[in-house]
């Protein structure tokens, strides 16, 4: 790879930069410049067009806002719980299915990867109708012996949050499981076979053999869902609306009812723009740096 | 304890191991499929039975099927939802291969550092993107028309990483050879690299499809128009009315499901190596 750095041209320089100018001016002017024109506005307050220069009297709001405060709340409670069940979930699968003797493997892998293909807005419709108070799961569960009467899964603060929690999880497992599932098939199986003779046991050629191998694709995954956890939208609009009393409300939904469900604020909504940025931001960089070795890897 | 008592115990727990994973495999399995199930039987049901949580097939098939076509053109919102994942994969593959290649092929001080400026804007996220977009949109007049959702897709950085990580270990020297042979800049990436990275183009393709096809945050702040209107964007309407009839709304899931799902299944083989190229 080092050898392109040694041994171009300088003619092929000023071509170089017709490959990559689109991109980057694409790039500028539809994600760097918004970015900064938004922290301009964050600094600003008014509704609609008559705006005054405020300082950084929105960031202030932000910890006096208790929208705000529950949207992140409930951002977080979706991350710290879904994101590491999901990944926790989908290494299991993984180790599983990628067991050669295993019977059924394709339809298991199959199975378990189908939710993916399903978009984000016509999964959480299902998800809301599943969960109605006289739906299906309530009438499964109460067949069962497990519930005597129906959940009011969505008219309840936390059995909201759970059916949103359960249908990310339900689209994303199996997403997950494919990354893992394609890094294990590049380790030998004879390090599996070398460690059983060792007498190590499954579970633990999984913590002392599986895990530590896949390190750079579960930081991939563990970013990639952090990301999209933070960013959550669609689920929410579409299965629970924010509701009940914003509790399911995320970050993402609040900065959309900013700017469309109240008199637009684009100044305060700006602002929330960049909380969510920073928490983004922080998170990935402290994955970064926990992972250690990732640079040869990833980057 | 005896030697063979111990044996035999191990042997017990393995075959108990064994079976416990079928059995979670199995749960799993189910757990997944069941939702494409209920959405099949839904669509051939009305809304109440529905929300009741009925498990058999009703005779409402095409009275759902006529109804979804009478409360939102649902073939205009089809045609638009194509045409924008269509614009969006074949141009976005262009530029961000393009740029891919030019960071690994044409590397220098300063491209290295427009690269990591794109890098480190992965972690811009799209809903902080939504209020300074639509005030510029709105200014440019770019609301409510396919270009203006398209813009913002075109340049990401995850598929310029994507086609730049690739292009990594793409044979330098087949470059050179082209040079020597007489053949263009240009004409060495479309006659030779193109080809010969159609795995990385497909899983491109899939994610870029994918992504397009289902968006809905975008579209929904930027399209406010009803001839506009996209596949998610018809389907979340009818799904946020007052009574929502799930009738309907399952009969759009599965027109909204089946082009992702084709998409996904034809390419599903090169998708993953594709994607593991790039982590390697």
């Amino acid at each position: 790879m080092n050898k392109t750095t040694t041994r171009k041209k300088p003619l092929f320089h000023l071509n170089g930069w017709g490959f990559v100018t689109p991109a980057i001016v694409l790039f500028l002017w539809f994600n760097l410049l918004p970015m900064l024109q938004s922290f301009i506005t964050s600094l600003q307050k008014g509704k609609g067009i008559v705006t005054t220069f405020a300082g950084l009297s929105n960031y202030a709001r932000l910890f006096r806002d208790p929208v705000f405060i529950r949207a992140t709340g409930n951002t977080l409670t979706y991350l710290i719980i879904q994101v590491p069940a999901m990944l926790v979930l989908a290494l299991i699968l993984a180790a599983m299915l990628n067991n050669p003797k295993l019977r059924f493997r394709g339809f298991y892998r199959t199975a378990i990867f189908l939710p993916c293909v399903t978009s984000l807005v016509a999964y959480s419709l299902l998800f809301k109708s599943m969960f109605a108070l006289d739906g299906v799961c309530n009438q499964f569960l109460m067949n069962l012996h497990i519930i005597s009467e129906p959940i009011p899964w969505l008219l309840n603060t936390i059995w909201a949050k759970a059916v949103i929690i359960m249908a990310i999880t339900w689209r994303w497992t199996g997403y997950n499981m494919i990354f893992y599932l394609s890094a294990l098939q590049n380790i030998d199986n004879s390090i599996y076979e070398a460690a059983k003779v060792d007498g190590a046991g499954p579970w633990h050629s999984f913590w002392k053999i599986i895990v530590p191998m896949l390190k750079p694709v579960i930081l991939l995954t563990a970013i990639m869902s952090t990301t999209g956890t933070l960013q959550i939208f669609d689920e929410v609009v579409n299965i629970t609306n924010g509701g009940p009393a914003n509790s399911t409300v995320s970050i993402s939904h609040y900065i959309y009812n900013l700017l469309f469900k109240f008199a637009p604020d684009f100044g305060y909504a700006s602002t929330v723009s960049y909380a969510i940025f920073f928490m983004v931001a922080i998170l990935s960089l402290i994955q970064f740096k926990v992972s250690g070795d990732k640079n040869d890897k990833i980057s | 304890m005896t030697k063979s008592a111990n044996i035999q115990r191990e042997i017990r727990m393995r075959k108990a191991v064994a079976a416990g994973q079928y059995i979670f495999l199995s749960i799993t399995a189910i757990l997944s499929i069941f939702p494409f199930a209920w959405i099949i039987i839904g669509a051939t049901n009305v809304s109440k039975d529905i929300t009741m949580g009925k498990l058999t097939f009703g005779n409402q098939l095409a009275n759902n099927f006529n109804k979804l076509i009478q409360a939102g053109d649902v073939w205009l919102c089809f045609k638009n939802s194509a045409i924008l994942a269509l614009i969006i994969t074949v141009t976005s593959m262009l530029v961000c291969s393009l740029a891919g290649y030019g960071f690994v092929v044409f590397r220098n001080r300063m491209k290295d550092r427009f690269f990591s400026l794109i890098l480190l804007s992965m972690m811009i996220p799209t809903s902080s993107l939504m209020v300074p977009l639509f005030r510029m949109f709105s200014k440019m007049n770019l609301l409510n028309t396919k270009l203006g959702v398209a813009l913002p897709a075109l340049s990401t950085a995850f598929l310029i990483f994507f086609f730049r990580q690739n292009t990594k270990s793409f044979p330098y020297e087949t470059i050179q050879a082209a040079r020597i042979d007489g053949l263009s800049e240009l004409g060495i990436f479309f006659r030779i690299y193109m080809p010969m990275m159609k795995s990385t183009y497909s899983a491109a393709a899939i994610i870029t499809f994918m992504s397009s096809w289902n968006n809905y945050m975008w579209p929904l702040v930027s399209l406010q128009t009803k001839d506009q209107r996209t596949l998610p964007l018809l389907i979340s309407s009818l799904g946020s009315a007052y009574t929502p009839d799930y009738g309907i709304i399952m009969v759009g899931i599965i027109i909204t499901t089946i082009p992702s799902a084709l998409v996904f299944f034809l390419m599903q083989k090169s998708f993953v190596e594709g994607m593991m190229g790039s982590v390697k």
